[in-house]
């Protein structure tokens, strides 16, 4: 049992994502993480999803994905050389004083960027590995995490290859 | 300029389809509005349910796509468990549902039900049009995803406003579908079958498990060529009846629960299964680890998805059966002989023949080899839910794909008898009987009006125990007799016919049978046979849930 992430593009029209959510809960499989757009084809959304399972559960998750007519293509990313990250804005509390200069210095060390500021709390974005953004969402505790937002992984092949609809 | 309801009809027509079974409403009389115009044959069901049954039961019998129709709301909802039903055994159908204007989506409009939404885990595929300008074309690529690949039930929501409005459309001469997430495979892949065939003459004791997706391919022809090309004997499942002919020498009968001893017995001892068309089914296999647990499997079906779900498999081929089997004809070589391991299995065929007390009274085994004799194994024999399915499985003897139709991975009762009204639509020549439970048959009693009201020729033969007959036989066997809700009271069959203007005769002695079914064939139109059987007679042999298969009870000699 490990994650695995998909890349699963499919046809942009309404529905489709209950379609591929449905076939997940139906079939007793969990979602971890999932991020969907538009993508560069025409047409087509990408959906990257992370989800938990034995190899033989992840073939079963990738024919039933499969069987689905508004999915084009499914491919799991993960014995692949590929880079993953995910987008988080995290409101922290931050007194002015001592409390608050050290959330920005935590901020400046995971390369986050304050996108606001309040009178008693700053909002953080910090973009990076799911790993990278737990870390940091451990060490924002400490001062209070008032409200916390993930945009779930998106994944890309490093190099040439890519996950398209034609080969 | 055509109406979106025209434009509907007129694909349909293009598709072929003759006769569609429905039943009308608020948002689809645009719909019977064309329907009154059109030279299609529409059938009024009773109740929707039996819309999609009949349309499946067409499906079945003809191997072609049945149609159903359906208004928004209630009517659409009654087509649920006839979709689902049509979805769990692989068969085209399209269900065409009326739905509220588009401008009262999702407003909880009168008689408004997300269709869609709640038919996602039971069809193949299902639209929601919003535009009339995509009728055509949906209706042409509804048709194509359910015959196709896999078949299965493809559902078309048409709002009202979609069927009214009138646009400029001509359907062009030739148009392919093309669907980018949709290309099933039909030819398997040549070193797999190369693999197969090399595992067969390493083989001593090949078996053939085959199942619907055989008839479904139409393969029965090439199956029995294999078959017998290389001596290699053949169990059925439930859905595979009438691949080969029940009195082929290489035929072992149905596998499973219900099963035949002696294919079980070949199915545990075996060393090389090929599964063709089949999907491993609990009520096949029984506890999974102890399935042909000495065979390598080599398992050929249509669909990926179905290859390594439930048991892991040694050389799969993903690709239609009938291909496949073509491939691995145009292979067989070498022959080796099987002969030790078919004299095996004889001896066990000897030992262990499916048997039932003979002592006078009116067993529903008798019933169905009464009928069997009778029609010798011809016309086109439908079932509902429960023991009457299993011992018509059992007793009757199938010569051919697409004369056994039964609700099989669903087990909808109520499903034999609109299904018998659709089988007669596709194959009028044929005789045609629902073998009924009493229970089975009051879920769908209602359809007595459309068999009356059309003259549709179906023969109902209820194998009455005034119990629900299969859920007694599990309370008798595993829950010390205690008969909890399935004792039902006495119903005077024949007159409710009569009612309805139908005969009907009823049958309590065996010596009766044989002239009851007489009367039932030789009378033109529908006919209700009530033949009150044993109350207490059971299924034999039977494998208990979670028991490996070759662990039956009953059913053996004494
Ligand atoms: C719609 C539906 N409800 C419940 C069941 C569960 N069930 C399976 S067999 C059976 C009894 C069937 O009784 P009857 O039709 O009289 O047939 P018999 O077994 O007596 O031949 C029941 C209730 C079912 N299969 N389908």
């Amino acid at each position: 049992m490990k994650p695995h992430t998909l890349s699963v593009l499919v046809e942009n029209k309404p529905g489709v994502l209950s379609r591929v959510t449905g076939l997940f809960s139906r079939r007793g499989f969990n979602i971890e993480s999932l991020a969907v757009g538009v993508c560069e084809e025409p047409g087509m959304s990408r959906i990257t999803i992370v989800c938990i399972g034995d190899d033989a559960q992840i073939e079963q998750v990738m024919k039933q994905l499969n069987k689905l007519i508004d999915v084009i293509k499914v491919s799991d990313l993960t014995e692949n050389d590929r880079v993953e990250r995910e987008l988080a804005l995290i409101k922290v509390n931050a007194e002015p004083g001592s409390s608050r200069a050290e959330v920005m210095q935590l901020a400046s060390i995971f390369r986050a960027q304050i996108i606001d500021v309040g009178s008693r709390s700053v909002v953080l974005s910090v973009a990076g590995d799911t790993k990278k953004i737990d870390a940091l969402e451990k060490l924002l505790r400490q001062y209070g995490v008032k409200e916390l937002v993930r945009t779930g992984t998106i994944a890309i092949l490093r190099g040439s290859k890519t996950v398209r609809s034609t080969k | 300029m055509k109406t979106g309801a025209k434009i509907l009809i007129e694909g349909l027509q293009r598709e072929g389809v003759k006769t569609i079974f429905g039943y009308p409403g608020g948002v689809v009389l645009p719909i019977y509005d064309e329907l009154y115009h059109s030279s299609l044959q529409h059938i009024l069901v009773r109740h929707e349910q039996a819309a999609a049954h009949a349309a499946d039961g067409f499906a079945r019998a003809s191997g072609r796509v049945g149609v159903c129709l359906a208004t928004s709301g209630p009517g659409a909802c009654n087509l649920v468990t006839g979709i689902a039903t049509a979805y769990m055994d692989s068969v085209p159908i399209v269900a065409l549902t009326g739905q509220v204007p588009t401008s009262l989506l999702g407003n909880d409009a009168f008689q408004e039900s997300d269709i869609t939404g709640i038919t996602m885990p039971i069809t193949k595929h299902n639209y929601l049009v919003k535009r009339t300008e995509d009728v055509g074309r949906i209706v042409r690529e509804a048709f194509f995803i359910a015959r196709t690949g896999r078949p299965g039930p493809v559902l078309i929501d048409l709002p009202k406003d979609v069927s009214t409005r009138e646009i400029d459309f001509e359907y062009p001469e030739t148009a392919a579908v093309s669907l980018r997430g949709y290309q099933p495979t039909f030819r398997g892949h040549p070193r797999q079958i190369e693999k197969a065939m090399e595992l067969l003459l390493e083989a001593e004791r090949p078996l053939l498990y085959v199942g619907g997706g055989v008839i479904t391919s139409e393969a029965a022809g090439e199956l029995c060529q294999f078959a017998e090309s290389l001596m290699i004997p053949v169990t059925t499942t439930l859905m595979g009846l009438g691949a080969i002919p029940c009195d082929h020498p290489l035929n072992l009968g149905m596998l499973g629960m219900h099963g035949t001893r002696y294919a079980n017995y070949a199915v545990t001892e075996s060393d090389l299964l090929i599964a063709i068309g089949v999907r491993f089914d609990d009520r096949v296999t029984g506890k999974l680890d102890t399935f042909a647990s000495q065979a390598k499997i080599i398992h050929i079906d249509i669909d990926p998805a179905e290859i390594g779900k439930n048991k892991r498999v040694d050389v799969p081929i993903v690709g239609d059966a009938k291909s496949v089997l073509q491939e691995m004809l145009a292979r067989v070589r070498k022959k080796k002989d099987y002969e030790k391991w078919m004299a095996r299995i004889r001896g066990w065929k000897e030992k262990y023949p499916l048997r039932y007390p003979k002592d006078g009274s009116l067993r529903p085994q008798f019933v169905i080899e009464e009928l069997s004799a009778l029609l010798k194994g011809e016309g086109i024999i439908v079932s509902e839910v429960g023991q009457n399915q299993m011992w018509t499985a059992q007793y009757y003897c199938f010569r051919h794909p697409r004369t056994w139709i039964t609700s099989g991975g669903l087990g909808t009762m109520g499903y034999g008898f609109p299904a018998a009204m659709g089988a007669h639509f596709a194959r009028p020549d044929q005789v045609i009987f629902d073998i009924a439970g009493d229970g089975s048959f009051q879920m769908n009693i209602q359809e007595l009006g459309t068999v009356s009201h059309y003259r549709i020729p179906v023969k109902v033969a209820i194998l009455n125990n005034r119990f629900l007959g299969m859920v007694r036989q599990w309370q008798e066997l595993f829950y010390d007799r205690r008969y909890s809700f399935t004792e039902l009271p006495p119903v005077d069959f024949v007159k409710i016919a009569n009612a309805y203007g139908i005969d009907g005769i009823k049958v309590e002695d065996p010596g009766e049978v044989r002239s009851a079914l007489k009367s039932a064939i030789e009378t033109d139109g529908p006919f209700v046979l009530d033949f009150r059987i044993e109350r207490e007679e059971n299924v034999f042999p039977m494998v208990p849930a979670g028991a490996a298969i070759n662990e039956m009870i009953g059913g053996q000699c004494e």
